[in-house]
């Protein structure tokens, strides 16, 4: 934002209009303070909730003052092994399957393109508008017939054909940005394809790659209709232990607030760090 | 799940570095493409030809003895059942209605944000928390602690405004699952139409200023027609996700009361794990892709007209 001149010019302003002017900033500066308040009260809440002694959790009115007590959080990790193993597994090796078919495939749209290379781009995005529910009952006997139902390949396997498209698209992106003269001046040293991906175009979007990264992650972290369909229990994934941690009966308000932020607060951490990349990352690498 | 070529673009204008292209540079351009495109086609396409062909077929998971051609009449069923009927409406409503409002609000909280104040980017790192909530997380904590009648909060601040434990999933389903779609998608509208906004140039800004325009004026004339691409961008990438919610509906309302949250994909869902019926739920899904095909050849080619715009302006 470059709102320096403007200020500049303003602060010789007179007097009351200068103060209006302030008061107004301050105005519309609480009106923002409450609505991201109000936005984030969800997520404040479970969090609150999940150091809750369960008879605490369900009260009225709310309790807001109680003592706190981390004994969710010991049920909540006593439990959560072999979900969070599945969750990392697919998660991990989904990623990495999308950075080594997305990082060719982008840069024979970008750098050296082939010839219909906008045809190609198009076809990827457009797998991403087709309703993978529409295919659910199929991909099941698929998956049955081919052994790999309630399996972590399974996943890792469909993960990656979710994310790869938006993976090509914005990796492209970043390959764009990559100064034609440094393409020509490798090129002039002799140095083939191989070694211009190498030594000049992966230093250079390796940050690109970062964040196109944690978008995968992010998405194959949180995907749970894929999971609950196709996995029981060798595959079954920290979505899945959220559902598992909502019993028939009895109180359970405490327990599943502890799971949730468990399940969580890795992607929202992860999301707050990258935020800036998120969004070119979110708008396909169209918007920079 | 199927091909779009065609549809896709209009015909290049500018290739991006134009260069003479022989026989054996063309497979060197062409060879880093395979394998991806090899595997979307594998991943993507054969679920879809697999679906194609049990769509003729009658064949339930509980009932021995396999699948067996039956023509057209999973397809009857299909278009005479009120179930598909129902199912596509709600999805339409519950999609349209997310996005729309969603985008609203994007829009109002991105000009908010667009301002200087005091902890801007701790407001900015408030609201986009709930787009990076696990959906089922965001879905079982808002059925339980937020909505619940007997212990929610949502009931609790409400109480000075005369609402008394109200059970907002029995009452309201469908509302309360759209709220919860909106609660995590306006995050995702406000970055898109935030990045558009900080990329407005300034001095536009400054000379209508200059020439005494107000901020109202300025906002309809010179920024909304201006973020039009961001807000198109943004409701195409919007619908394309929030018509496949699952989560939200299988978590907090199952699809009901009755089938008044039953969607698209519920009803998918349920077609294929509660009535065991594959044809059925196979001839659903074709009729599914094909309408997806015509919105999508719409929305790609609005898409196309984004991507240029953004490619000439580069």
């Amino acid at each position: 934002m470059s709102a320096v001149p403007l200020r500049a010019r303003r602060s010789r302003e007179p007097g009351p209009q200068r103060v209006r002017e302030i008061s107004g900033r301050v105005g519309w500066g609480i009106v923002a303070w409450v609505v991201g308040i109000a936005f984030f009260l969800p997520v404040l809440w479970m969090v609150i909730t999940a150091f809750k002694p369960e008879s605490a959790a369900e009260t009225w009115p709310p309790r807001f003052t109680f003592s706190p007590t981390v004994s969710q959080f010991r049920l909540v990790f006593s439990g959560w092994g072999p979900y969070v193993t599945h969750s990392v597994i697919a998660t991990v090796g989904s990623t990495i399957l999308v950075l080594l078919l997305g990082v060719p495939a982008a840069y024979a749209l970008s750098v050296h393109p082939v010839k219909h290379w906008r045809d190609g781009l198009f076809f990827f995005i457009s797998t991403k508008m087709l309703p993978i529910v529409a295919v659910i009952g199929p991909l099941y006997v698929i998956a049955l017939k081919t052994q790999l139902l309630d399996s972590i390949w399974l996943l890792i396997i469909l993960y990656t054909a979710m994310n790869l498209p938006l993976a090509i698209w914005l990796i492209r992106s970043f390959m764009l940005e990559v100064p034609s003269e440094l393409l020509e001046a490798s090129e002039l040293d002799g140095a083939g394809r191989i070694r211009e991906i190498a030594e000049v175009i992966l230093p250079l979007v390796l940050p690109g790659l970062a964040s196109t990264a944690l978008i995968c992650v992010i998405f194959a972290w949180n995907e749970l209709f894929l999971a609950l369909n196709l996995t029981t229990t060798n595959a079954a994934t920290m979505p899945m232990f959220l559902i598992s941690s909502v019993p028939q009966e009895g109180l359970y308000i405490a327990h599943l607030s502890a799971a949730a932020t468990v399940a969580s607060v890795p992607v929202i951490i992860v999301g707050w760090i990258a935020q800036r990349s998120l969004v070119r990352g979110l708008a396909l690498g169209a918007i920079k | 799940m199927t091909v779009l070529k065609g549809v896709a673009a209009p015909p290049p204008k500018v290739e991006v570095r134009p260069r003479g292209v022989s026989r054996q540079e063309a497979w060197q351009r062409r060879l880093p493409l395979l394998p991806a495109l090899i595997y979307i086609v594998v991943v993507t396409q054969i679920p879809f030809l697999v679906t194609l062909y049990y769509s003729f077929q009658s064949y339930f998971w509980d009932i021995p003895g396999g699948a067996h051609f039956n023509g057209v009449s999973n397809y009857k069923t299909v278009f005479t059942s009120a179930g598909f009927r129902n199912a596509l409406e709600r999805s339409v409503i519950m999609t349209a209605t997310a996005v729309i409002v969603a985008m609203i609000l994007g829009v109002a909280f991105a000009v908010l944000l667009d301002r200087k104040f005091l902890g801007r980017s701790v407001v900015r790192t408030l609201i986009i928390t709930p787009f990076l909530v696990m959906p089922a997380a965001a879905a079982l904590v808002w059925a339980g602690p937020m909505l619940d009648p007997n212990f929610g909060l949502l009931n609790y601040l409400l109480q000075p405004f005369g609402v008394h434990h109200v059970a907002w999933l029995s009452t309201h389903p469908l509302g309360s699952v759209i709220v919860v779609m909106i609660w995590q998608w306006t995050p995702f509208m406000m970055l898109i139409v935030l990045a558009g906004l900080q990329s407005q140039p300034t001095d536009v800004l400054e000379a209508a200023k200059v020439d005494g325009a107000g901020a109202l004026a300025t906002f309809r004339e010179l920024t909304f027609p201006f973020l039009r691409p961001y807000i198109e961008l943004g409701i195409l990438l919007g619908s394309i996700y929030l018509v496949n919610v699952f989560d939200q509906v299988r978590l907090m309302t199952n699809g009901g009361p009755g089938t008044v949250t039953t969607n698209l994909p519920f009803y998918l869902y349920e077609q294929v794990n509660n009535a065991f019926d594959v044809g059925d739920a196979a001839a659903t899904g074709v009729v599914t892709v094909i309408l997806t095909i015509i919105v999508a050849t719409f929305a790609l080619r609005l898409f196309a007209q984004v991507f240029q715009a953004q490619e000439e302006r580069a």
